[in-house]
């Protein structure tokens, strides 16, 4: 194994790159002053700000709700369409599930708004956000089942068609039980996906609704104060939760592609 | 023979069962917006935004399909030099996340291999917060109070240079846009470093070749497809972005994706954003498919 000094140096530096800003926001968090500029003091000023924002907390509950509902819908159609990819070799359904989540997301997020507006009359808010947050889960779903599926042997499936069951018991005692895990670890993700998302919810939610990282983003661009700071760690600490309780039940799933 | 039927029946209304509750939903949430993208790009645009009807009694009012759009995109310089800009970001965007994130794969597929998937994770965390809050970070550090700005300031000033603003500059756009997107180049070319035989560096240097020589001539060439692949999941998403360019960048860093932003929000004028889209999804698609020859030209044997 060749790992010269040099290669050890490069790479530190650049885990340093990916850490450094982060662990300034989290410092600055606790920083007793309005500017995110040296370090004054610590303080829970800003984490007591935030408890106090009310919009802010709007903004989480609806996060959170959205997040809940549109994982459990990605959850269900993600599963079928990966079964459906992996059993069926249906390359019409395949191509429909992966192009969402390899165009840029902007494609997706104005797409959306045109067709909510012009075709379905929809006013935006939840119900628009909704559908989207859906629609961009599925395929995240559908990759995590159906690499499980395809890691497995098939002929379990025929062994239980042979024994008798109906595709319906093979389903319930077979299949599922297998894929269970990557079905939660599916879950996560759309649930980490759904409240992370700025882009498509951006283009989706109109006026009257606002989720976290609209929030955030209305935040950075008018007047940035250390409460940005302090809701961002608390996201951090959420997101990290669910990557742990992910890489627990589909430990390959981080290695693949998310 | 019936029972028989009545199975080849059964496993054609399980795959109806599982097959159409998501290919239905995908018909209607994103194959159908497309479409209706294409459509509108031939539209006019509506007298308050939007969409102008298809048919109107009022012969004043435009009506119908028309090609417009597309001749004022081609017509107008700006919309080209734009299109150029973010192909000219994305592509320096993935030069530089490719020499970051080289040193970094290697370094975990030349590890052990109990150490390996930490060192994966460690790669991914950070990409795990919310990508607004990665991209904020850099405004604290490229704000013109904070230390590092100080610093570089401080320098330019010993060598005599007037001092530069570092935030809201396109040198801002850079940091974030290799920031957000670095972890994406790491995977890939990591799991393809990682199949490499370590046997054969060990045959150059008996045959006499230097470490420079090992790595240009072995280890690069071999890792071109997950180069390849690292750098279309890096270059398709920063060819999109608006978020960086508008957070960190000034009033002149704009890219594709704040104009179509823009026609979608401000001036409201859908058809041309709609082109702007088409025109975005072309140049995604010819990515993909330049990747793809490229990446199939040479297989990691």
């Amino acid at each position: 194994m060749r790992r010269g000094p040099w290669l050890w140096a490069a790479a530190l530096a650049v885990y340093a790159f990916l850490y450094l800003p982060l662990t300034i926001v989290v410092v600055y968090s606790f920083n007793d002053s309005r500017l995110n500029a040296e370090w004054v003091g610590f303080t829970w000023h800003w984490y007591h700000v935030l408890l106090d924002d009310h919009e802010m907390l709007l903004a989480a509950r609806n996060s959170l709700f959205i997040a809940v509902s549109s994982s459990l819908v990605a959850t269900l159609l993600g599963t079928m369409a990966g079964i459906a990819m992996h059993r069926y070799n249906f390359k019409l359904l395949t191509f429909m599930v992966l192009t969402p989540v390899a165009m840029p997301e902007i494609l997706l997020g104005v797409s959306l708004l045109l067709f909510f507006i012009q075709v379905l009359n929809l006013t935006l808010g939840i119900v628009s956000i909704l559908l989207a947050h859906i629609t961009f889960s599925i395929g995240f779903v559908a990759v995590i089942v159906r690499a499980r599926l395809a890691g497995m042997d098939d002929s379990i499936f025929e062994a239980a068609r042979d024994l008798g069951a109906s595709p319906w018991e093979t389903f319930r005692y077979i299949t599922f039980p297998l894929i269970l895990p990557a079905v939660i670890a599916g879950a996560l993700m759309a649930f980490t996906l759904s409240i992370d998302d700025f882009v498509i919810t951006f283009f989706t939610a109109g006026v009257g609704v606002q989720t976290l990282p609209l929030r955030i983003y209305s935040m950075i661009k008018i007047a940035v104060t250390p409460e940005v700071n302090a809701v961002s760690t608390l996201l951090m600490l959420l997101t990290l939760t669910m990557i742990v309780l992910a890489s627990r039940f589909a430990p390959d799933v981080l290695k693949g592609k998310t | 023979m019936s029972e028989q039927r009545k199975l080849s029946r059964s496993v054609r209304l399980t795959k109806w069962l599982v097959s159409s509750p998501p290919f239905l939903f995908l018909l209607l949430f994103f194959v159908a917006p497309s479409a209706i993208m294409v459509l509108a790009s031939f539209r006019y645009p509506g007298e308050f935004g939007g969409l102008a009807p298809l048919t109107a009694s009022d012969p004043n009012i435009l009506q119908g399909l028309t090609l417009e759009t597309y001749r004022f995109f081609f017509s107008e310089f700006i919309y080209s030099y734009v299109f150029l800009k973010s192909f000219i970001v994305a592509l320096v965007t993935t030069l530089i996340c490719l020499v970051m994130a080289y040193p970094v794969a290697l370094l975990i597929a030349r590890s052990p291999k109990k150490s390996r998937d930490l060192m994966v994770l460690l790669v991914i965390l950070p990409f795990a917060s919310n990508f607004l809050i990665r991209v904020y970070s850099w405004m604290i550090i490229l704000g013109p109070q904070a230390a590092f700005s100080k610093m570089v300031n401080g320098v330019l000033g010993a060598l005599g240079i007037v001092p530069v603003h570092l935030l809201f500059s396109p040198f801002a756009v850079l940091v974030g846009m290799v920031y957000v997107h670095l972890p994406f180049m790491v995977l890939p070319l990591y799991t393809n470093l990682e199949k490499h035989d370590p046997t054969l560096l060990d045959a150059a240097q008996d045959l006499g070749a230097n470490a420079w020589q090992r790595f240009w001539r072995v280890t690069f060439p071999l890792s071109l497809p997950g180069i390849y692949s690292g750098a279309a999941l890096v270059f398709i998403p920063v060819l999109g972005m608006f978020a960086i360019p508008d957070i960190l960048g000034g009033t002149g860093d704009m890219l594709i994706g704040n104009l179509i932003k823009e026609q979608f929000l401000s001036t409201r004028d859908w058809p041309f954003g709609s082109t702007l889209s088409i025109m975005l999804t072309i140049a995604v698609l010819l990515i993909v498919w330049l990747a793809a020859r490229l990446g199939g030209r040479r297989h990691y044997a």
